[in-house]
Order: structure tokens, then sequence, then C-alpha cells
């Protein structure tokens, strides 16, 4: 993200004030141990300071990520352990295994079928929540209830409802004439269905994100914007969507990173013995195949060789949406 | 600037030091935490169950005539979950409870990775289970590595009210004359469903492909643990349950889906194939239905059904004690006793003649004598489907190409190709 005023041109931390550091041509007058101490404090404790954070992003981020790589690279059974290294023999077994491809599409349309519709309708129920309601934390709290329960509930429930031949959805569209829908069985449908949970259970919480920005929009500039005669809609698209891209880009970011790595939904709304996502993988995600390889089929040099291409899409759809973003924002008008 | 530089570097190496303390600190916060022994001496064996074992009682049992030992039941859903559990609990080499018990058709998996448990070979024991139960608990070098529980042999669970309502005979003992091969049964089937047509004739393809399989001497693999899926006898299998999905004698849902639960309620079929601990799922899911009934038959001669088994896991604190309950439990005596709590037959040769189980009967099951029918179901059995390590990951493509053929997915000759690719892939 832009800094707002950053100058490249200058340094943008100044270092640490050095008043204890001895002048390089002085005569050599060799500092208390007390001094030492305090210089020391002065150097090294803002690094303390931060490390924890740093110490635990290094534990539990940095060396997964490492070691599922070199595990990626090696046969590597669940019990057997290391084998041999085999270099990037587990990429093309896995590239070249058909589920691959088909649950690399399932993935991405299930994700674009719930992170697209959610960031609309969120901006949306957002943009109605920000106006003066009557019972305002009410409806407030009542948006974000879906997101308290838990994800395996949702799948039970919504597993139920989407259920081929006895669920309440095929039978309400009976009532009316319309033929069952195979849900568990036809491609698009299972999509639909696990996009379905997945907008449930996210669309709530992201709008309280998008309505928590918009309250901090200054309210002054839609005066302006009004006195210049622009109606809701104008004011809603030129002043509220540009204020609010850096908000947008953190949402789309992270429901990039929590869509594409959807597993618990269509696992479970899986009613296979073998839980792969249908008999024919029709809503397997790349997450799940993992979890095939690894867990499964105990080959934990396949699971992490997938694990990594899963983190590289992640990374290039993040990307991908960042510099999107970026754009849509000049569209709307506002160049910063 | 010289000053700047130096001093970011000095700042490098001590992010670098602070940090290799502190995964110091943390890896050593995860070391031992001491084994179960409690302060007063007595020792805690956990046993890890899934479905039902019918253990409850028995434990109660044991613990309030043991003061040294206790037994305590960690239960879980079902056998997937525990397989998950386990062999996640295996690669980390900890975590698993004392005694683990482990699905028949995963034996041959974990006869392979025998050296993570324990030997529990006792001469004492030979001759406590019926031969071919306590084969599949022993591995090449002669180690018997599980203590069986149960076993499952098969018999026919059928809707009385619905074959009287297809004019078909509701007598049990008539019934059991009429479905003794599988081309009786199916042509028995072909008669039902033109009667009754809103009914399919068995409860699911999955269910009946492992009633067939479970007749076949090598589904999968050959004695040398070749895989052979290639062969006559399973694309016969194969052909015979895809060529019934066309007739209408499939339900065409997947075996334990939430349509599957719900057929029990909507007479969504008439017959099933049934091990003794499926008489409890019947019961369960067809609560309130009248007209269940038992037949003493299964086609194709008898077929045996899932089995389970106690093991020890090596990596244990209290291996003898474990040792010890396991034993206990899966002697003749406990095990009758969890038929009559849960109607899992036992795999004990002094279990079978007991009047727990001789004098059983069932009020669900039209008071069906379940007892003495498993028994006769179980000697019935003849072949034993030979199982390799590798038997329960074909089982599951197997079972998938059989659904795609099911719910519409594929034509059966392409479903058949896919398996065969899928096997490949398994490397």
């Amino acid at each position: 993200m832009k800094v707002d005023g950053g100058d490249t041109d200058t340094p943008r931390m100044s270092p640490p004030s050095i008043p204890s550091t001895p002048a390089p041509s002085a005569v050599p007058v060799r500092p208390g141990l007390r001094q030492r101490l305090a210089a020391w404090d002065v150097r090294f404790s803002p690094y303390l300071y931060i490390s924890p954070f740093f110490v635990l992003f290094a534990v539990v981020g940095l060396f997964p990520l490492a070691y599922t790589a070199y595990v990626s690279v090696h046969d590597w059974s669940l019990l057997g352990g290391q084998g041999e290294f085999v270099g990037l023999e587990n990429y093309r077994e896995v590239v070249d295994n058909p589920y691959f491809v088909k649950q690399l599409v399932n993935t991405v349309s299930i994700f674009l079928l719930s992170s697209v519709p959610q960031v609309v309708i969120a901006v949306t129920l957002a943009a109605l929540l920000d106006n003066q309601l009557r019972g305002r934390t009410w409806w407030r709290m009542s948006i974000l209830l879906p997101f308290v329960v838990s994800p395996v509930a949702v799948a039970i429930i919504f597993g139920n409802l989407f259920g081929d031949r006895y669920g309440l959805f095929n039978e309400m569209l009976g009532v009316i004439g319309i033929d069952a829908i195979p849900w568990h069985t036809d491609r698009l449908a299972s999509h639909v269905a696990i996009a379905t949970m997945v907008n449930w259970r996210w669309t709530g919480y992201n709008a309280l994100i998008f309505l928590a920005a918009m309250q901090a929009v200054p309210r002054d500039l839609y005066e302006s914007a009004e006195l210049d005669g622009a109606g809701r809609v104008r004011q809603f698209l030129s002043v509220t969507l540009p204020m609010i891209r850096p908000t947008m880009v953190f949402v789309i970011i992270t429901s990039t990173i929590g869509g594409l790595q959807i597993f618990a939904e269509p696992r479970l709304f899986d009613e296979t013995t073998a839980r792969n996502g249908g008999s024919d993988r029709q809503f397997g995600t790349i997450t799940m195949l993992v979890y095939d390889f690894g867990w499964q089929l105990r080959d934990l040099g396949r699971a992490s060789a997938t694990a990594w291409m899963l983190f590289v899409l992640i990374c290039l759809f993040a990307a991908l949406n960042y510099v999107a973003i970026r754009r849509l924002g000049r569209l709307g008008g506002v160049d910063r | 600037m010289h000053n700047l530089v130096r001093s970011t570097q000095r700042g490098r190496l001590a992010l670098g030091v602070l940090t290799a303390l502190l995964l110091a600190v943390l890896t050593a916060c995860g070391g031992d935490d001491g084994g179960s022994g409690d302060a007063d001496g007595t020792t805690t064996v956990t046993v890890a169950t899934f479905n039902e074992f019918g253990y409850e009682e028995l434990i109660s049992e044991w613990n309030a005539e043991h003061d040294d030992i206790k037994i305590e039941q960690v239960k879980v859903g079902t056998w997937d979950d525990a397989k998950a559990n386990l062999y996640t609990k295996l690669a980390a080499g900890s975590g698993l409870s004392d005694i683990e018990a482990i699905e028949g058709d995963a034996m041959p998996a974990i006869l392979a990775e025998a050296d993570a448990f324990v030997d529990l070979t006792d001469a004492e024991l030979d001759g406590r289970w019926l031969d071919w139960v306590a084969e599949k608990a022993t591995n090449s070098e002669g180690q018997m590595i599980g203590y069986a529980t149960d076993i499952g042999p098969e018999g026919i669970c059928y809707r009385a009210d619905l074959f009287k309502k297809a004019g078909l005979p509701t007598d049990r003992a008539e019934v059991a004359g009429l479905m003794g091969t599988w081309d009786e049964y199916f042509a028995l089937g072909e008669d039902f469903v033109k009667k009754v047509p809103d009914t399919a004739w068995y409860d699911s393809s999955v269910g009946l492909s492992q009633a067939m399989l479970n007749q076949v001497e090598n589904p999968f693999e050959t004695d040398d643990n070749t895989v052979a899926v290639d062969n006559p006898e399973l694309k016969a299998v194969f052909d015979t349950v895809t060529g019934n999905i066309a007739k209408g004698l499939s339900t065409r849902l997947p075996q334990w889906s939430d349509d599957w639960t719900s057929s029990f309620q909507n007479d969504g079929f008439a017959t099933m194939a049934c091990p003794g601990w499926m008489l409890g799922v019947v019961e369960g899911n067809a609560d309130g239905v009248k007209g269940w009934d038992f037949a003493d038959v299964f086609p194709g001669g008898g077929g045996n059904w899932g089995g389970s088994f106690l093991t020890v896991p090596a990596q244990g604190d209290n291996i003898e004690e474990a040792k010890q309950v396991a034993a206990w439990l899966t002697a003749p005596e406990q095990q009758a006793k969890a038929f009559a709590a849960k109607g899992t037959f036992p795999s004990q040769v002094e279990a079978l003649d007991s009047p727990e189980i001789t004098g059983a009967s069932n009020a669900f099951f039209n008071d069906a004598p379940i007892g003495e029918i498993l028994a006769n179901r179980a000697e019935a059995v003849t072949v034993q489907p030979y199982k390799g390590p590798k038997y329960s990951d074909i089982l599951q493509a197997f079972q998938a190409s059989i659904l795609r053929v099911d719910d519409g997915s594929q034509e059966p000759e392409e479903s058949w190709n896919q398996f065969l690719a899928d096997v490949e892939a398994l490397g």
C-alpha cells in the first residue's frame, strides 16, 4: 500500500540516535560497562520489542513454508518419513494427475462464485447500514450472526437443505414445478451450493468491516457533493467507493486467501465416504487434494508439492486483485 | 552512512540471536509431558473406539473391580475420523490412546506398519478366535498385532410390509428360500420394482458391491500384493452392479449420505445386505417404521463385512497394562455382552455357543432370532477375500467409480476406465 506523503528521497526511518557512539577520531576512552549497556539498550531494545511477532512468524509461518518446500522435493511417506531426493518429480506427478486441473478449476470457480457476490452484497449492505436507522446496533449485530456459527454446523445444515432427493430446496422447487437439481452431482450446481454456504457465513462480517470504513469517510465530502448536485447513487460511486478503497483491498485479498483455501465446506458437503468432493470430484478443491495426497494416500511429498502450487496461486491472485483494485479506484474518478 | 549500515547489520545479528534463543525456548516447551501414571499408583488405560463397540457397561464393570488399572474410553463417530487421527498421530510419534481400535479392512495396511504396534502374540490366547479372523491380525512373521473384537456375517434385512404390497411372501424362512443366488435375488428385485415402482430393491449400489466384493477371492490384489484390478471377477461385480441401476433396483444414493438415511423413512428401498453391526444402524435410521425383518440367507453363499481389532501402539506409556485390558475386552464373555448391547457379533469361538448369542432376538426385526441367524451366517462364510496393504485405498476408488454411474455423471465404461487410471495414480 502506498504510504501517504511518503517522500522517497529521504530515509523513511531515521536511525536511533547514537549519542554514546564514540567519535572515531576522539581520544580512545574505554566506555564503562554502564555506558555500554546503555548503548546496547538504545540500539537493540526496539528490536527486542518488535521481535515477538517476527519470531512467531518465523516459527509458524516461514519455517513451515520452507519445510514444506523441502518435503516436496523428496519421497516422503506419512508414516515412513523421509525418502530419497526426487527433485521436481512430485510436482510433475501432481500436474499429471487428471484431478489436479479439475480441482484447480473447481477452486477458482467456487472462489469466484463466493467472493464476487460476497463483496458486492457486503458493500451494499454496509451502505444501507450507514444510514440513520432505528435500532442501528441491532441491525449491525444481526448481520454478524451467521459468522458466529461454526462452519461445520453451517455445512451440516446446508448439506441437508441441498439434499438431492429429500432436501428442502428441491422439495420447494418441486412445489413450483421445477425439476430437482442434482446439487451433489452437477458441477456448477454444487459450486453454487458451496458458495452459498461461504457467502452466508462471510457476507455480514465483511459488511461490518466496510461499514467501519464508511463511517470514517468525512461527512463534509458528502455535503459538498450534495451542493454540487450529486444524488445518493453518484455520492456512493464517487465519494464512498474511492474513500474505502484501502479497506476494499484488505477485504478482497483476505477473501481471496480464504476462498482459494476452502476446505471444510466442500468436504462436509460431500456425502460419499471418500469425501474427495463428489464421485467425480465435481466440487473437490485444491486443499482437499492436499489432504487426499497427505492423509488418505499417506504421501506427504505430493501433498507438499500441491500445497506449494496452491501458495503460488494465491500470491498470483492476490497480486492480480491488488492491481485490479487500484485500476478500479482510478476509474472512480479520484486519482490519489 | 557507514554507521547506519553497521548498526543495521548488528541489528540483524541481534535479531538472529534472539530468534535462535526463542526458538530454543519454544522447542524446549514441547518436550516430555510425563506418563499417565497417577500419584496414587493407579494407571489409566485409554481405549479409542469408533461407531459402537458396546463397551460402556464392560468398562464400568472393570473399573468397579480393579483399583490399580482404570479404563477410559475415547469415542469418535466413524472409522474415517478415527483413521485420520490414527495416521496423523502415528506420524507424529505420540498422542495415540493406549489401545486403538482398527477397522478390519485397514488391518493389512496396519500390518505393513507393524513396527509402530506392540506384538500381542500370547500362547494362552491360541484358539480364542475363528482361524480366519486370527489370520487377519497376524503378519508374515507370525506376530499377532491386534485382538479381534467382532465380525460382520451378513444376512438380508427386508421390509415385510413392502414385500406384501408387491405380492411376495413375507415369512422369513420363505424369503430366505427365494434368494440363494445373486441371479435369484436380482430377478426377485425386478419383479418387485415392477409392482412397487416408487421403491428400489436395495439401499445402495455401493453397499451391494461391497457385499459382492466380499465373495471374491482376490478382488484387487494377488496374494503377493501385486495390484491387479483389471481382472474378470472384479469387472463382473462392476458390470452387474452398474447394470442393475438402469433396471431401477438401486436407490442410486451414496451409502451413509443424508438422502440415504432419509430413505429409511420414505420407503426408499425394500432390502439391504446386513452385517450384524448394521442391525443397530437400521434400527436407528428406520425408527418408527414397522415391518422390518431379518432373513437367514445371503445370495451367493456367506459373506463377511467388517469387524474390528484392538491394537496397542508402541508409542504408549502403559503397554503392559494396555495388553492386559485388550485381552480382557476381547475375551468371549465380554464380547458376548457387547453383542447384547450393540449387536456386534463376536469373533471368538467360545462366544458363539454362549446363551447371550444363541438366545438373542430383536423386537424391531419382528422378533427375529438374530443370534442364531448370524451364527448360521458366520458358518456360511467360505471365502475370505485377500486384502493387501492397498485394499482400502483401491476400495475407495472403486466405490467412487460405482457412484459415478449411480449419480449419472458417467457411463459405466468411462467410469471403469477412470477407476483403472485412479488405481494407477495411487503409485
